[in-house]
């Protein structure tokens, strides 16, 4: 809401305008809500694991459920490739991004739905409810990446075909894109979404087939090579495989597609904010 | 409003419209809203415009504001009051950055702080004071900040004992409490309050406008306040603004502003009142039926206090009720009964039976002011307590002037009430002898 020109403020701190030019992104004042941010946060935490016995450990079930059904469908049934890393250790990396990667942009992609009476209240920088979910998340994957680093370890012990190395350094960086990513894709949802209600629905099918659409069940070189490349162009894809590369050094490590992930994810996620910021303004009147 | 410098003003509203689309906004989805613009991109017609629907009002535009200029300097505090859909709402929710303005500008100094409806963001599973820090970041403290003010948040809320509980096991009153306690201690120069005080018990109704009063005076904080009550206006605000059809219709000093928004409301004067299609009280049953009230010799209900009302009623029975009364319950504009009227036993119904009475009513000692009346059609047993049949949930408006008959003084309605007792008489007067006139 701050006009760039401070010469024309006379003083005044906050100026209300019908329109706000696309590009005026205030993130100074996101920064200024930093606390709320991390309360929103601890809001999730406490609203989810108060009064449960297991606490935050329910974060690990549904993610070891889904490897086991990977493991024995995929992995024995299917019969599909790993690399030669052992199955369960590969579905339980595989599990862990990408849930994270799909937490992320089913959560934020209803941003405006679900927090619809707060922000018809008051004002706070509406980014601050997604960038919340996103960190939230966090701490669910972090604690699924402790289990498959367990998993790996006893692995190593046993004296199967994999290893935790420097690579591991990789993973913060990964785990950023995956990030924001989820939140680009999420916002961008959540903008349309005050407008057409039947893209929710799209949401939670449109991931059940992304995930297909991702090397998450196989690896890129068990495919044809030109479906590899398609697969390969999915801004997601090179981020699963390069994790688990970098993880426990299965297959090898994606450069080029990454590269294009990469400048994918900075654009989906600039648009993600510059279309939230425009409809945050307006969404109230036709929710 | 010219001698005061602008650096005072602390709120300047320019030109400021919002508009609101009539008819369904985005209520399509998106496969439709792309059929219908592919369709008009090929110069077709639409294939989803409905069809023999008169869409003459479709899309027409309707203004909850229309051109609101206003300024508004530190520390006052500015009741904004009017008739439902007056765009009192719409106006706070543009100040407090809720949704934008369709044209003009607003320009403000300071943090502003909106209280629409307090305790929005509290979660029930988080304590009262996990909710504190959660609530004032909302409204834009910093941890820091609530750290200083929380040993005064909870004294001021009253919660102190269950401050570590969640507020899922908080009663609504200190759910209230704590909110209003939240955002009454905020560092904002700028406080705007929707309707807050409707709840909490009386005494701590007060405390809080007693606070916000405070903020204003001695913390130099400006308030804005809306409500219907307007006893509050009256008690908090130096300065009102009455809002009809998303204009300003008067800015001035409280008590003029709600004598203008009462006589907006006294606009509809109506002779005659159909109450067939009107809702009762689902547990009256139909044993009578209150039809119609037709004020008589008169073509707009405004009677001096000398004068009569004259009016008729008719009601049908379907029950055989032995003594049936009307108690007429007058209330003034601002919510307040101000006594009821009730009538002698005027029949013994009989099931099937239509009846229509003519009633004279004595409004002598009403106050002059616009007064509604409720109907309530009731019988009573050997002991005195009444049985309700018929209560329409559709008030009678009538208006009292001040007839020549009274010569008395010019009634101030907030200290004295709307009701003129019966004269004083006095019966013996005695002199005492100094009297120094006596010299004379």
């Amino acid at each position: 809401m701050k006009m760039k020109n401070d010469a024309a403020n006379e003083g005044w701190s906050i100026i209300i305008k019908p329109k706000t030019g696309l590009f005026e992104v205030n993130i100074a004042e996101l920064i200024k809500y930093r606390d709320l941010i991390l309360l929103f946060v601890k809001r999730s935490f406490s609203a989810q694991y108060k009064q449960t016995i297991l606490g935050p450990l329910w974060f690990l079930i549904s993610p070891l459920l889904t490897t086991v059904m990977f493991t024995l469908i995929f992995g024995n049934i299917a019969g599909f490739e790993t690399d030669g890393v052992p199955q369960f250790a590969f579905y339980l990396c595989s599990t862990a991004i990408w849930q994270y990667f799909s937490t992320c942009l089913s959560e934020t992609s209803n941003t405006f739905t679900t927090n619809k009476n707060i922000f018809g209240k008051v004002y706070f920088p509406r980014l601050t409810m997604p960038i919340a979910t996103v960190i939230f998340s966090l701490i669910n994957f972090l604690v699924v990446f402790c289990a498959a680093l367990v998993t790996i370890i006893v692995y190593m012990i046993q004296g199967a075909n994999i290893s935790i190395s420097y690579r591991i350094l990789l993973v913060p960086v990964l785990v950023l894109q995956t990030a924001l990513l989820g939140l680009g894709v999420g916002i961008i949802i959540s903008s349309m979404t005050t407008k057409y209600k039947d893209l929710k629905v799209l949401v939670s099918f449109g991931i059940q087939l992304w995930m297909y659409a991702t090397p998450v069940v196989y690896t890129p070189s068990q495919l044809p090579d030109t479906l590899r490349r398609i697969v390969m162009l999915n801004p997601v894809s090179p981020i699963v495989v390069n994790f688990r590369y970098a993880m426990m050094g299965c297959g090898e490590l994606e450069i080029t597609y990454w590269i294009i992930s990469a400048f994918v994810t900075l654009f989906l996620l600039a648009g993600g904010i510059l279309l939230f910021n425009k409809v945050e303004k307006t969404f109230m009147d036709t929710v | 409003m010219s001698n005061v410098s602008q650096e005072d003003i602390v709120i300047k509203i320019e030109g400021l419209k919002k508009q609101y689309q009539l008819g369904v906004i985005g209520g399509t989805t998106l496969s439709r809203e792309l059929q219908s613009w592919w369709a008009l991109k090929r110069g077709k017609e639409d294939p989803n415009a409905v069809i023999g629907k008169d869409t003459r009002h479709y899309g027409e535009k309707f203004y909850a504001l229309n051109d609101i200029n206003l300024e508004v300097r530190k520390g006052e505090t500015v009741g904004i009051i009017g008739s439902n859909g007056a765009g009192k709402s719409t106006l706070l929710k543009i100040l407090s950055r809720v949704t934008a303005p369709t044209e003009g500008i607003v320009k403000m100094k300071g943090r502003i702080s909106s209280m629409l409806e307090v305790g929005t963001g509290f979660h029930p599973e988080l304590t009262g004071r996990e909710n504190i820090y959660l609530n004032g970041a909302i409204l834009g403290m910093s941890r820091a900040e609530i750290d200083k003010k929380m040993d005064a948040i909870i004294e001021f809320s009253e919660c102190g004992q269950f401050i570590d509980t969640p507020v899922k096991r908080y009663s609504s009153g200190m759910y209230v409490k704590l909110a209003f306690a939240v955002a009454a201690h905020l560092d904002a120069e700028i406080l705007v309050m929707d309707e807050v005080l409707a709840v909490g018990d009386m005494k701590f109704q007060k405390k809080c406008l007693g606070k916000m009063g405070d903020a204003a005076t001695e913390e130099g904080k400006t308030v804005l306040y809306v409500s219907h009550n307007m006893s509050t206006i009256r008690q908090l605000c130096s300065r009102c603004i009455v809002l009809n059809h998303g204009q300003i219709v008067y800015d001035g000093d409280v008590e003029s502003a709600i004598e203008v928004y009462m006589d907006y409301q006294a606009s509809e004067l109506l002779t005659h009142y159909d109450f067939t299609d009107i809702e009762r009280p689902i547990d009256h049953g139909d044993a009578v039926f209150l039809e119609s009230l037709t004020f008589l010799n008169t073509d707009k209900p405004v009677y001096f206090t000398s004068d009569k009302v004259l009016l008729n009623m008719k009601w049908h029975a379907n029950a055989r009720i032995e003594g049936l009364r009307f108690l007429f319950q007058f209330i003034f504009r601002d919510g307040t009964v101000v006594g009821t009227m009730e009538s002698d036993a005027v029949v013994d119904t009989e099931p099937g039976c239509s009846y229509s009475g003519d009633f004279e009513l004595d409004v002598s000692n009403l106050v002059e002011g616009a007064y509604s009346i409720q109907i309530d059609v009731i019988s009573i047993n050997e002991f005195g307590s009444h049985t309700g049949y018929d209560y329409p949930y559709r008030k009678v408006y009538i208006e009292i002037e001040r007839g020549a008959d009274q010569k008395g003084v010019n009634w101030i309605r907030r200290a004295w009430g709307s009701v003129r007792l019966n004269q004083m008489v006095n019966v013996k007067l005695e002199e005492s002898k100094e009297c120094p006139k006596n010299d004379k």
